[in-house]
């Protein structure tokens, strides 16, 4: 990792902080009703929770993918409800993200999807001609072989397996030099194996970038194994925020309803 | 044993409707075919002077060739059909990103957008090349904006579509990463369409060579103009030459496009 980039990391600046945070679609018919909560350091925290509770909608809401209705969401000190334009370009350069069908352009070779990270960075005829800089260029490679593929750098996407894409997504979110990174169901496509593997890549980018890491997360198990801290959704409210040990069955039943499941 | 149960595909509703749109149909042609005003003597006199022409055609006057410049019709006519696709492809980008409502957000751009390529379309390229021979004067300049203007719909029409179609997945991403609009439409949108442009530019210059052989018809340049000179001077043996001609190099751009096609994309 580069020299410039640990010294940045001071932990103060690389937060996440989110207050009283709103989302209705439809008037008067809220997703997220009032979520307030903090991230710092070199935390990973797992967000839980049962299919449309609105775990996407609240990562979305964070860069401003999805317009939030009220609440503030600040990021590395700035508040992002308050940009738009460039500033907000500018913004979301320090939000690194993750996607469950790793949204990478197929078409590109491993190592363009990866620089494309530095797109908010670079100007247009820059990204139009390929001339990133060296420095862009060396990191790159660098992260390509921290994430295991090494081999693969000039290939083109679509001939990756779903793991090693997932990779690729994680490389391009580093080369953002984000101060936070946010995964959204980054295992739900991958098999039991590959999934386990992701996490730990993810904890691993946690420490060596010295960021905050949120993972919306389907699996309980992969959850309390690999975070730090685990947030409990549902119906649009935090009914859990606490260590892995202490998320107990009656929360998991509290969160998903029912307790036929939990055995 | 079950009783016997009836069973039938249309309702008698839906059989009667049927039978009107038969109905309907017949009358219809019937009905076009007296407005045609077939005058039956020339009708019956059809295979006469059909047996005529090709007597009158043959020998092909394959000399001509070169005593009558028909070699630079030809090659002017191929300029015609790849310049005027270069200018349309140029022209067709940007009404295709204000077309498609992905790009563009606003309906009336997109409407602006679509109004642009319907009247390209519409418009005949022999009209639109009557109207550039108007306007710049009769030769091959003409003919190339008259291709041109005449495939911007063909080629915004198709770029639009599938721009429409992309993944948006990979979009999200790059604006989730910073990106400029225009960084966006050239990681993002270019190379998930650049096979449908590759092939839409190869199609449609396909479709122009077609099209440039004709337009000389109005004097817009090309090969038409040698056509239209040697059918007014009753020459058959040169037009069946010139025929000829338009054929063999139609039957080699479709040959070329369908190769590169295979091997490209």
């Amino acid at each position: 990792m580069s020299v410039e980039n640990t010294i940045k990391g001071n932990g103060a600046t690389r937060s996440l902080l989110i207050e009283n945070l709103e989302k209705e679609y439809v008037k008067g018919k809220p997703v997220l009703k009032g979520l307030s909560f903090e991230v710092s350091g070199e935390e990973t925290v797992g967000i839980i929770g049962p299919s449309g509770t609105g775990k996407s909608t609240l990562l979305r809401c964070i860069n401003r993918l999805i317009e939030p209705t009220k609440g503030s969401i600040t990021v590395a000190g700035q508040d992002i409800t308050k940009c738009s334009g460039k500033d907000l370009r500018m913004a979301r350069r320090h939000i690194g993200m993750v996607f469950q069908e790793y949204n990478l352009v197929e078409r590109l070779s491993v190592i363009e999807n990866v620089l494309c990270g530095r797109l908010g960075y670079i100007p247009v005829w820059r990204a139009w001609l390929r001339k990133f800089d060296q420095a862009d260029i060396n990191r790159a490679f660098q992260l390509i072989e921290h994430v295991g593929l090494g081999e693969f750098a000039t290939q083109r996407a679509d001939s990756l397996s779903g793991g090693q894409r997932q990779r690729v997504g994680i490389a391009r979110a580093m080369m953002q030099s984000p101060d936070v990174i946010m995964a959204d169901e980054p295992t739900s496509s991958l098999d039991p194996k590959t999934s386990v593997e992701i996490m730990e890549l993810l904890k691993k980018v946690s420490s060596t970038e010295h960021i905050p890491v949120l993972i919306n997360i389907h699996d309980v198990n992969l959850a309390k194994r690999f975070c730090d801290r685990i947030i409990g959704m549902s119906k649009g409210k935090i009914i859990f925020d606490g260590t892995p040990s202490e998320l107990k069955d009656s929360h998991l039943s509290e969160i998903y309803g029912g307790e036929d499941w939990l055995s | 044993m079950t009783d016997t149960m009836t069973w039938e595909r249309f309702t008698p509703g839906q059989r009667l409707a049927r039978f009107a749109v038969y109905l309907g149909a017949v009358s219809l042609f019937v009905f076009s075919l007296s407005t045609v005003e077939i005058i039956p003597e020339f009708l019956y006199d059809a295979p006469y002077q059909l047996q005529d022409l090709f007597t009158r055609m043959w020998p092909v006057d394959f000399a001509s060739y070169t005593q009558e410049n028909i070699h630079d019709a030809l090659i002017e006519t191929l300029n015609i059909a790849s310049l005027g696709t270069i200018l349309a492809l140029f022209l067709a980008v940007p009404v295709a990103l204000l077309s498609a409502n992905n790009i563009t957000k606003s309906p009336v751009l997109n409407w602006c957008g679509k109004f642009i390529l319907v009247s390209s379309r519409t418009v005949n390229s022999l009209v639109w090349a009557i109207l550039f021979v108007a306007i710049f004067g009769p030769g091959a300049l003409a003919g190339t904006f008259a291709i041109g203007f005449r495939s911007i719909g063909f080629c915004g029409k198709l770029l639009a579509e599938a721009l429409e179609e992309v993944d948006h997945g990979p979009i999200e991403a790059l604006r989730a990463a910073g990106a400029p609009t225009v960084s966006v439409l050239l990681k993002g949108y270019w190379p998930q369409v650049a096979p449908a442009f590759w092939g839409l530019a190869l199609f449609r210059w396909d479709i122009n060579v077609r099209e440039s052989s004709v337009i000389g018809l109005v004097g817009a340049g090309g090969i038409g103009v040698a056509l239209d000179t040697a059918l007014n001077l009753f020459r058959w043996q040169q037009v069946a030459l010139i025929l000829l001609c338009i054929f063999t190099i139609v039957i080699i751009a479709e040959i070329v496009v369908t190769k590169i096609r295979q091997n490209i994309i």
